[in-house]
């Protein structure tokens, strides 16, 4: 369903599910539609009417806070109305399949859909069952599209390109829906990525997709432009993968001494929660180079920018 | 934004480059007459002929006048009551306004006035960064056929047209050829 035939507009996607299937014009074209959404948050009424009468269903079968209120004040400020389902108010807990819980929310004229959920690829079986509109708010270990544009429209915002930077993506890829997205959308808008982190959890495999693979983050630091930490994932780790925290930020914790290796331009981005003192020290959590707030507030004019883009797609 | 050549059989040309600057030049005489403090008049251009429009309007001004007023771009598309029901999404600008608007008379620029519903979605937005003194709107090329209680303040031509017909509008600086406006009838 989504993106079918030639783009004779810029924009003819009624669903977001991944950076991997938009084409570096597509993403460039989100980034400027935040643009002007950003500006939105400066005005003394802080609310556009472009999806007014429009409804969204946050469909959070994980759990999460932050995705969830950026994506419903995102809502709220285009007009939208919006109700949450988590899983603990979800039929799914009464074995309701995805398919006849989106079903249901179809026939309640929900507009759009913005789902997380465990499982690779649910968004992608709801987009082409459902005629709403689907974004994928992360499923498994897949894709993460909103995170990775907001990460890039914070890139370009405080280094005005994306394409020659060398990027570098730090701690748990393997099972990084955001190290996923991040590594599409950097690639194809012409950046450089380095993928380091325990080889558990860094696998060669990943240079098949154009990046490079290092277990050495301090050979790393000093070329970066851009570190993005990843957290580590506590609840999703396995025994095997990990040996221990102690370890890991000896040899992958962004510490006070490590970040003096960091260009005195590098960015320093996290996608929250941040685990402070694991992946990244407080004081450097908090420092000058850290644009980690930065994309919280990008998060929001993203998100605005692709409901809008989907969600007003006429269909 | 339509590129094509226009089929000379079924185009009429309306105003030239020389003609669209005396309408511009006479807007600027308008609006100094019409507003004795001209350092509160903000300049607003709908994108994208509009923002070129209020330039030219503005810098007509400053020589007339030895005045630099303020201009600024107003983004409708966000603003706009048919979201969903076009087969193609308008692209979103930032809109740009000096803030803040409580004393200042807002003026609307835009290259032709039709329906009225740009100018109403226009008013929406610059609602939405306070309540300016005074709102005016200003347009090229006014065609009629209003769809809402909205009328202009500045015009450079009034033109009477058949709803199937189509204006078209080209600046240099926007289009890339020649200033002109030309009447279409739709086959």
């Amino acid at each position: 369903m989504a993106g079918k035939g030639i783009l004779t507009a810029r924009w003819t996607r009624k669903d977001l599910l991944g950076l991997r299937e938009l084409s570096a014009d597509e993403i460039s074209f989100i980034l400027e539609t935040a643009d002007a959404f950003k500006q939105v948050g400066t005005r003394e009424i802080k609310k556009v009417p472009a999806l007014r009468g429009k409804t969204l269903v946050n469909f959070f079968v994980e759990p999460s806070t932050r995705t969830r209120t950026s994506f419903e004040l995102a809502a709220f400020r285009l007009s939208a109305d919006v109700i949450n389902i988590s899983t603990a108010t979800s039929s799914l807990t009464k074995g309701e399949t995805l398919k006849d819980t989106a079903r249901n929310l179809e026939a309640l004229h929900a507009d759009i859909l913005v789902l997380r959920h465990g499982s690779a690829g649910a968004p992608q079986f709801l987009a082409s069952r459902v005629k709403a509109s689907v974004i994928n708010a992360g499923d498994g270990a897949h894709e993460h599209p909103t995170q990775a544009l907001l990460d890039l429209y914070t890139i370009r915002e405080r280094r005005g390109k994306i394409a020659d930077l060398n990027v570098a993506i730090i701690g748990d890829i393997l099972f990084s829906r955001v190290a996923r997205s991040n590594i599409f959308g950097l690639l194809k808008l012409g950046a450089h990525v380095t993928l380091v982190g325990p080889s558990t959890l860094v696998p060669r495999e990943f240079e098949k997709l154009g990046v490079k693979v290092s277990y050495k983050i301090d050979d790393v630091l000093p070329k970066a432009d851009v570190v993005n930490l990843l957290r580590i994932q506590h609840e999703r780790q396995r025994r095997e993968y990990f040996p221990g925290l102690g370890e890991y930020i000896r040899l992958f914790g962004l510490t006070k001494e490590r970040a003096k290796l960091l260009k005195p331009d590098c960015l320093i981005m996290h996608p929250g929660p941040i685990n402070r003192g694991v992946e990244i020290d407080s004081d450097v959590a908090d420092g000058l180079q850290s644009v980690i707030l930065d994309q919280v507030t990008n998060g929001l004019a993203v998100r605005m920018a692709v409901l809008y883009l989907c969600g007003g797609i006429a269909t | 934004m339509k590129k094509e050549k226009p089929n000379p059989s079924a185009a009429v040309p309306i105003m030239d480059a020389d003609a669209i600057r005396r309408g511009l030049r006479r807007i600027a005489h308008e609006i100094i007459e019409g507003n004795p403090a001209l350092d509160k008049v903000v300049l607003a251009g709908i994108p994208s002929r509009g923002v070129e429009i209020a330039q030219r309007v503005a810098a007509f001004i400053r020589e007339i006048e030895k005045i630099d007023i303020e201009t600024g771009v107003i983004d409708v598309a966000m603003h706009r009551d048919d979201v969903g029901t076009r087969p193609e999404l308008p692209v979103v600008h930032a809109t740009k306004l000096p803030v803040p608007l409580e004393e200042r008379t807002v003026i609307i620029v835009d290259d032709v006035l039709y329906t009225g519903r740009t100018a109403r979605a226009a008013m929406d937005a610059i609602n939405s960064f306070g309540r300016a003194a005074r709102i005016q709107l200003a347009a090229l090329i006014d065609r009629g056929h209003r769809e809402l209680p909205i009328r202009p303040d500045y015009v450079g031509k009034n033109l009477p047209t058949a709803t199937r017909e189509r204006i078209q509008v080209r600046l240099l600086e926007t289009d890339n050829e020649p200033d002109a406006v030309w009447l279409e009838r739709e086959s």
